[in-house]
């Protein structure tokens, strides 16, 4: 495509998204890696860096990891039958249906979370439906699972769209080819749909597992104050405690995490490709 | 020929409420290059996939090698498909795409590795075994797709309009070398296009369908030479198709005038369809033929000129090396062997549809 006539009138039409790059990504980033690095009489040092590794801290990341892993796996557990369900429709109607689940994130994300604190609380919706029925009560609301629902609800439309658009590009001929050359439903399965949908399973774990791992507003509202997630003590470094040196260093701590798991899905994707 | 190898049975086969195939019966000969001919959405898929065992006729059975294949499932039978456009896998190599169906025959990686070479040898492909399918052009995906079924053996190959997303100068070489596949390989070929003339150059027998049904069946002589129908004649090249009036045996009144022929058993006086190709119409001196005429339009079209010729309400349609002016009077004279008499359709399905052509 050469839609612009020179390097440099393509250049001048990206300087707004290059300005808003720098001002909204690549400065607050510098200043994540400065204070992070920085203590407070502004010497360099790894203090804060390290200090995850304190009980209470690796404590949090650790929780946070495995949360966010369950939440992933649920996700795609749910995600992948239903988009081939989706995908074998082959309908006008699927696309209406494909809107019926994106329809919920249209909906404010604190709201959302907020509706399922009123469902589960001890005294909330659900209990009083039991309640009403003589039945014996859950208690839900402040557990790992209340967080692990709060996150599925909430990421799984991340999980279902790239994996429903992978399964939908899926030739139906190359599925037939397969077929045709012996391979039963099953091995067609494995040799084939799942290879050609691995770039939307990997896109849609790298966008349901990271936010699951930052999250600190699900697990304020569905974990109450006794879970504790990563992203609940960087916010607390932040917004309680002022100690900026301390929320960026546990943050950059966060990034190499994300940026493992990203490593991680690239090689993978490429190891599908050779 | 030989015998029958697959013979489908009173196939009918619908799509939401509507009929695509009727009641369809088709035998195909052992070792026959077979060509499923028509016009684009007349049910060539359709009866292809009921062959592959990709779907499932509503009636009727499909038969193979004296065994009812019906309700098998495609990857129990012994035959293998190229797909219309290619359906490679492309996360895997030229030569995982092809050991495909070997692997899963759990074959030895030696015979693999033979076949592999063997089969990209047959296509003209040689060295391509590390290559990713997106890497190669339209005519070589196409080659390792019939590289990909061929190694499995099978006693037939399925090939639906395989060279429909070629250029025309890739398209003639692949014609060619599919022709000299199937003599090599000695295994039945049946081949699904809409151009006549692909048909007419590489089949063996044709099967002329329209509208889910079969117009003719014959051999590519005998298609062009003998059209059953008005449908056929049209779709098979051009032709001057006239509704005429059979007289008598051996003579046919068109457009207002008698002709010799040579049909007969068509009763009298009773309406027919005749079909006159454009080579066999012979312009003469005016009063020299049978009726005469005014050229309206000629065109130069390399080893011959087309003329357009007015006369007795009709424009005919001719083709000659020997050039008439435009303007120009002429006599028109016609072979008796090449009035080809057909009967009117009975049903409107069999009605020459002029745009298909
Ligand atoms: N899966 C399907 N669902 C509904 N209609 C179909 C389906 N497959 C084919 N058809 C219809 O059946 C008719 C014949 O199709 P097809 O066999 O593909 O024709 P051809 O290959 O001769 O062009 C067409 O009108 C097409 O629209
Ligand atoms: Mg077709």
């Amino acid at each position: 495509m050469k839609l612009f006539k020179s390097k440099r009138s393509a250049g001048l039409m990206a300087s707004p998204y290059i300005a808003w790059a720098i001002i909204f990504i690549v400065v607050p980033l510098c200043m994540v890696f400065y204070y992070g690095l920085t203590s407070a009489d502004g010497g360099f040092t790894f203090d804060n860096i390290a200090t995850i590794m304190k009980p209470g801290y690796i404590k949090a990341l650790k929780r946070s990891i495995v949360l966010a892993i369950i939440s992933t796996l649920v996700c795609f557990l749910l995600s992948y039958p239903l988009g081939m369900i989706l995908a074998s429709m082959k309908l006008k109607k699927n696309a209406y249906i494909v809107t019926l689940f994106i329809l919920p994130m249209w909906m404010n994300f604190l709201l959302r979370t907020l509706t399922w604190m009123t469902l589960l609380e001890g005294k909330g919706v659900i209990n009083t439906i039991l309640e009403f029925l003589h039945l014996p009560t859950l208690n839900i609301i402040n557990t790992n699972g209340a967080i692990v629902l709060g996150m599925v609800y909430n990421f799984l439309p991340f999980m279902i769209l790239p994996i429903y658009n992978a399964l939908n590009r899926i030739d139906e001929n190359v599925i037939n080819a397969a077929r045709d050359l012996g391979a039963g439903t099953v091995q067609t399965f494995l040799r084939i749909t799942l290879p050609l949908s691995m770039p939307g399973i990997l896109s849609g774990i790298t966008m349901v597992f990271i936010p699951a791992l930052t999250t600190f507003a699900i697990s304020t509202m569905l974990g109450g104050s006794k879970i504790l997630l990563i992203g609940n003590i960087i916010e607390q470094e932040f917004t309680q405690l002022y100690d900026w040196h301390l929320g960026s260093g546990l943050s950059i701590v966060l990034m190499i995490f994300i940026i493992l798991n990203m490593i991680i899905e690239n090689l993978s994707d490429n190891g599908g490709n050779n | 020929m030989s015998k029958d190898l697959i013979t489908l049975e009173h196939i009918s086969k619908s799509y939401d409420g509507q009929l695509i195939l009727d009641d369809l019966s088709l035998s195909i000969y052992e070792n026959s290059f077979v060509t499923l001919l028509g016009p684009s959405g007349c049910g060539k898929t359709t009866t292809l996939r009921i062959i592959g065992g990709f779907e499932k006729p509503d009636q009727g059975r499909v038969i193979f090698d004296g065994q009812d294949i019906t309700n098998l499932a495609p990857n129990k039978r012994q035959l293998n498909t190229v797909f219309q456009k290619y359906a490679l896998f492309t996360h895997m190599t030229i030569a995982e795409n092809i050991a495909f169906g070997l692997k899963i025959k759990n074959k030895s990686d030696s015979y693999i590795k033979d076949k592999i070479k063997y089969a990209l040898k047959l296509v003209n492909l040689e060295g391509f075994e590390n290559r990713m399918p997106d890497s190669l052009s339209g005519g070589q995906q196409q080659r390792i797709a019939i590289a990909r079924a061929i190694v499995n053996e099978p006693k037939v190959l399925l090939l639906d309009e395989p060279l429909g997303a070629l250029d025309l100068k890739m398209r003639q070489d692949m014609q060619y070398e599919l022709k000299r596949l199937k003599d090599e390989l000695g295994i039945t070929f049946i081949y699904v296009t809409h151009d006549q003339e692909e048909a007419l150059t590489m089949s063996d027998h044709i099967v002329v369908m329209n509208q889910g049904y079969i117009q003719q069946e014959g051999s590519p002589e005998k298609i062009y030479n003998e059209p059953e129908n008005a449908f056929v004649a049209d779709f098979i090249g051009d032709s001057n198709i006239i509704r005429s009036t059979m007289i008598r045996d051996e003579l046919v009144e068109i457009l207002g005038a008698k002709f010799a022929c040579v049909d007969k058993g068509f009763g009298e006086n009773k309406p027919v369809d005749v079909v006159i190709r454009p080579e066999d119409v012979e312009l003469v001196a005016p009063d020299a033929g049978t009726i005469n005429g005014v050229v309206t339009g000629l065109t130069f079209k390399g080893v011959h000129y087309e003329m357009d010729v007015e006369a007795n309400g009709y424009e005919w349609l001719v083709h000659s090396t020997k050039l008439s002016e435009v303007g120009s009077n002429v006599g028109i004279k016609i072979d008796p062997f090449n009035i080809q008499i057909m009967n009117v359709p009975a049903s409107e399905d069999e009605e020459a549809i002029s745009e298909t052509v």
